[in-house]
Order: C-alpha cells, then sequence, then structure tokens
C-alpha cells in the first residue's frame, strides 16, 4: 500500500533538485540540451549499428522509423494499440472498481478481513502473472484475457490502498457521526469513504501503469492482435527493428497515461477531493 | 435524568486487565452542569464514553431517562479536545451534518446552519475549511453543531484543554450562554479546577485510575456568572481550596 502523497510536484527531478550546486538555467535551455542530447544517442546508435554491433541485434534508428511509417501508413499500428488501450482501460476499470468495492466492505467488515486475511495474503503474494494460462483457459484469446490480467494486477494495489484508507478512519469521526444518529450506511458513505478517498486515488494512481503491463504481458502470451502481441510477433521473426519500433510505441503510450493522471489528480485537488 | 448505578469498567490490554472506573453511582439532573475532575488518565473519558453508549460498563448500568444505555446515545452531543469536524466539509457543512443525516432539505439546511454560525459568532467563516480555522474558531463550529441537532445532553471531554486562556474565557462564556438558552444538560470532564468551578453547579472529584468519587461539591454560585470576574470572589476561593484540598491528595498520592 502506499500512503496518499501530499506533494503535489510531478514525478521526476525538479529543476531545483536536479541543478543544485549548478547556476540555474531557464527551463526552455534545458529542453533544448535534452532534444540535442536525444539526438546524440540516435547519432550514436545508427553509427554503431552495423559497425560496433550487429545490426541484427540493434537494428538501427532509420530501419526503426521506415517500420514505424509502414505500420501507420497500413493502419495496422493503430489497430494493436487500440486493443491495448482498451485492454488497459478496461482492465482498469474492472480492477478499479472491484479492488475500491473489495476494500470498502473489508474496512468496515472486520470479522471477514480477519477470516480471509490469509488467503489474501497469499493471492497477494502470487505472481499474478502466472494467473495468465488460466484466463486463457477461462476467457479464451480474445480481449477478454488481457483485461482479467490488467484488472487483477489493478484490483490488489487498489484494494489494499482502499482497505488502508478505510482502517485509517479516525474513529472520533466515527463516534461523532453514531451519536448525530447517522446510520450504518450514513457512516460508511459520508464519513468512511470521503476520509478514505485519498489513499483510494494514491492506489489508483500507482495503479495505472500496471493495467498497461497486464494487457502488455497477457496480449505477448496469446493473442493475435495488440501491441504486446506485436512486440512478441516481431521477436519471434528476428525483426529487431520492428521489437524496438514497438517499444517506442508501448513507452509513448506510457507517458501518455501518466500525463493523464496528472491532469485527473490535479483536478481533484482543484474540487479537494485529495488535497485537505 | 443521568443514573450511573455501581459503574464499573476494566479494559483488556493485551494480557493485562486495567481498571478504569470501579463502582460510580451517581445522578445528573435535567439541566444540571456537573464538572467530573481527577488527575489525567484516571479513567473519567471512559466513564463519559460510557454515558455516550461508546462502550457498555464491565457491570452496574447507566439509565438514561429512564431506559438503560444500551447503544449509542443519540440524545446527546459529543465533543472532545480533538474536534471531530469533518475535514474535506466546510464550516457550513460540517454544521449542517446532523440535519443532513437525519435528511432535512438542503435550502432548510443551509438556512438554520447559517443561524446557528452568527449565533456562535462564526459569522463569515461559513465556507472556510476546519483547517483554516484557528482552534477556538473550531471549538465555536463544534458548539454550533451541537446546538443545530438540540442535543439534550452535551458530553464535553476536556473540550478547551488545548486552548490559550483568554479564548477558553471565551469559551465558556459561549458554553454557559448556549446551556443557559437551550436548558441542555452538561456533563464536562476537565483537568482545569478552575474551569471546573466556573462553569458547574456541581463538581466530582475522582481518585487516580481506577476512578471512583472522592468528593462531591455544590458549587453554590449564582446564575448568569460572569466567567471573567467570578473567579475573584471569596465564595469562588472557598468552592476551589476545598475541592484542591481534596484533588492535591490525588496529585500527591500519584508522585510517590
Amino acid at each position: 500500500m502506499t500512503a496518499p502523497d501530499t506533494d503535489a510536484s510531478p514525478a521526476g527531478l525538479r529543476d531545483d533538485v536536479a541543478n543544485f550546486g549548478a547556476p540555474a538555467l531557464g527551463s526552455g535551455f534545458m529542453v533544448i540540451c535534452q532534444i540535442v542530447l536525444g539526438a546524440g544517442l540516435l547519432l550514436l546508435w545508427q553509427g554503431a549499428s552495423g559497425r560496433l554491433i550487429d545490426s541484427f541485434f540493434i537494428s538501427n534508428p532509420i530501419d526503426v522509423g521506415t517500420r514505424l511509417v509502414g505500420w501507420i501508413g497500413d493502419g495496422s499500428l493503430f489497430l494493436h494499440i487500440w486493443a491495448t488501450v482498451y485492454a488497459t482501460v478496461m482492465g482498469f476499470i474492472v480492477g478499479a472498481v472491484g479492488g475500491v468495492v473489495l476494500g470498502i466492505w473489508l474496512g468496515v467488515a472486520p470479522f471477514t478481513a480477519r477470516l480471509l486475511n490469509p488467503y489474501l495474503n497469499a493471492l497477494n503474494a502470487l505472481p499474478k502473472v502466472a494467473l495468465a494460462p488460466l484466463f486463457v483457459l477461462w476467457f479464451g484469446l480474445g480481449i477478454e484475457s488481457k483485461i482479467a490480467l490488467a484488472a487483477v494486477l489493478v484490483l490488489f494495489l487498489v484494494f489494499l490502498n482502499t482497505y488502508a484508507g478505510v482502517r485509517e478512519v479516525d474513529q472520533d469521526l466515527i463516534d461523532g457521526a453514531r451519536l448525530m444518529k447517522a446510520t450504518r450506511v450514513q457512516v460508511i458513505s459520508k464519513v468512511i469513504i470521503p476520509s478514505a478517498m485519498s489513499w483510494v486515488f494514491a492506489g489508483l494512481k500507482i495503479s495505472v501503469p500496471y493495467a498497461l503491463i497486464g494487457a502488455v504481458l497477457g496480449e505477448m502470451i496469446a493473442a493475435n492482435r495488440g501491441l504486446g502481441y506485436l512486440v512478441q510477433f516481431s521477436g519471434s521473426q528476428f525483426d529487431s527493428a520492428g521489437v524496438f519500433a514497438v517499444l517506442i510505441v508501448i513507452a509513448l503510450l506510457a507517458v501518455a497515461l501518466n500525463f493523464l493522471v496528472e491532469i485527473v489528480q490535479h483536478r481533484m485537488q482543484q474540487w479537494r477531493i485529495v488535497g485537505r | 435524568m443521568i443514573d450511573l448505578r455501581h459503574v464499573s469498567k476494566t479494559f483488556r490490554k493485551r494480557d493485562e486487565m486495567v481498571e478504569a472506573v470501579r463502582d460510580i453511582s451517581l445522578t445528573i439532573a435535567q439541566k444540571e452542569i456537573v464538572a467530573i475532575i481527577g488527575p489525567s488518565g484516571c479513567g473519567k473519558s471512559t466513564l463519559l464514553n460510557m454515558v455516550a453508549g461508546l462502550y457498555p460498563p464491565s457491570s452496574g448500568s447507566i439509565v438514561y431517562k429512564g431506559a438503560r444505555v444500551s447503544d449509542v446515545n443519540t440524545d446527546a452531543g459529543y465533543m472532545t479536545q480533538k474536534d471531530n469536524l469533518l475535514p474535506w466539509r466546510t464550516v457550513r457543512d460540517n454544521i449542517a451534518f446532523p440535519l443532513e443525516l437525519a435528511g432535512v432539505a438542503k435550502p432548510e439546511r443551509a438556512d438554520r446552519a447559517d443561524q446557528v454560525i452568527k449565533h456562535v459568532g462564526l459569522d463569515g467563516f461559513a465556507h472556510r475549511f476546519p483547517h483554516e480555522l484557528s482552534g477556538g474558531m473550531r471549538k465555536r463550529a463544534c458548539l454550533a453543531r451541537m446546538l443545530i441537532y438540540g442535543a439534550e445532553t452535551a458530553l464535553l471531554d476536556e473540550p478547551f484543554a488545548a486552548l490559550d486562556a483568554q479564548l477558553k474565557l471565551a469559551m465558556h462564556d459561549l458554553l454557559l450562554k448556549l446551556a443557559a438558552e437551550t436548558g441542555q444538560t452538561v456533563v464536562l470532564v476537565t483537568h482545569d479546577l478552575m474551569e471546573a468551578v466556573t462553569l458547574a453547579d456541581r463538581v466530582l472529584v475522582c481518585t487516580r485510575r481506577p476512578a471512583m468519587l472522592a468528593l462531591e461539591q455544590r458549587i453554590e454560585l449564582k446564575r448568569p456568572r460572569d466567567v471573567l470576574n467570578v473567579r475573584f470572589t471569596n465564595e469562588f476561593k472557598e468552592f476551589y481550596d476545598t475541592l484542591w484540598e481534596r484533588l492535591r491528595v490525588e496529585y500527591h498520592e500519584e508522585r510517590v
């Protein structure tokens, strides 16, 4: 479980931390430096490929670019991206809802929580990826088995955070509400859930990348579409350019997802749901 | 109105049994203001929690208006040193919370909340969040919340302990004003003797753990009391000295 982060600063090094000891530089200048570094690495890659290292292993940027343009041209790339995004989002939603519901339920039912404790611990300790063959058996080769794998990864993270959040609720607030004639349902909906909200959101935030991991892994194991399938397929064809091309797409997708999470979190703070 | 009959409470703390309250019997009349005073950690809060019905006594019984308290006592308002305002709600929404629980429509809630907000002197702070308020203002909000749902009995557990002396006086004044207006019965747990004598009709001195009643003293000071000046009167000093004499024994024994 992860405590809700009160620090709203985006992940990664902040300028004032990264620059200690060095003179403060404008962020515009830093962007230029970063672009130059990227271009330099690409040049190095292109130069080393075929000369220092066999291009069979590392391909080269031009081939990778050509592969990407080809996939974009015939539209197949978007089919694969869509499959992965769909499995990620659906898996996230299913896992998040399940995790929140389970976390709240066990949080307010101490007997059941203690009863299930060893079993939940065992399930949580199990590497969830090992469940993939089971999901293929249950849900087939289609998108459902990928959704299931993404969902089960998300579910445990969200569950643990929600559960911790519910356990953390100040007992005095609950007693106070009960003395004000709150029913059990009201105590849960108006005290426990709002109070656990910042924990729930912390759980949701950290689980987004795991939804992507689950979807891609599911596609690598058995599928006929999706970025995980594409990277697996390219690898089995000894097509290193294709592998690198897919990796770049997955990385961009992950960055886009993180960006989305930042935006949502910012909104949440404006609504005073998370920050207080 | 509130009857404690041979109330005892023993907790299990890991493998150790801790006796917090031993055989306390006492009767509190309607509209009475009773202060319970004793050394810190003597079990007086436990006593209050049992009157609130948050947990049952180990033996004996608590009778509230003729009925035995067996579940949370919803006729009582409860206020502790930690103010139990909901941090994600504004002052107004916090104060209107009991009405919301009772299913009162939103416009009426807002109206009634605004009235009590004015009454406790929180005008202009309705839209602030608890963490934006000073300690004294949060106490005012708690009192307002208790006022709005018309709790018959106010159970106060060292409510003003964290406030500075001046703020305390202002809160004492407000508390007495509200209690007189509403005819509330007040049970106040405190370790501040000055506070106890200033506010109460009757002061009960508890022994150190396990809490037993050591002394009961009526405070026959006329009402309404001027909380600032009452402490400089001779009668006040007499009550104070009598109580302190007994209380000192408890503190002294604790040190040995």
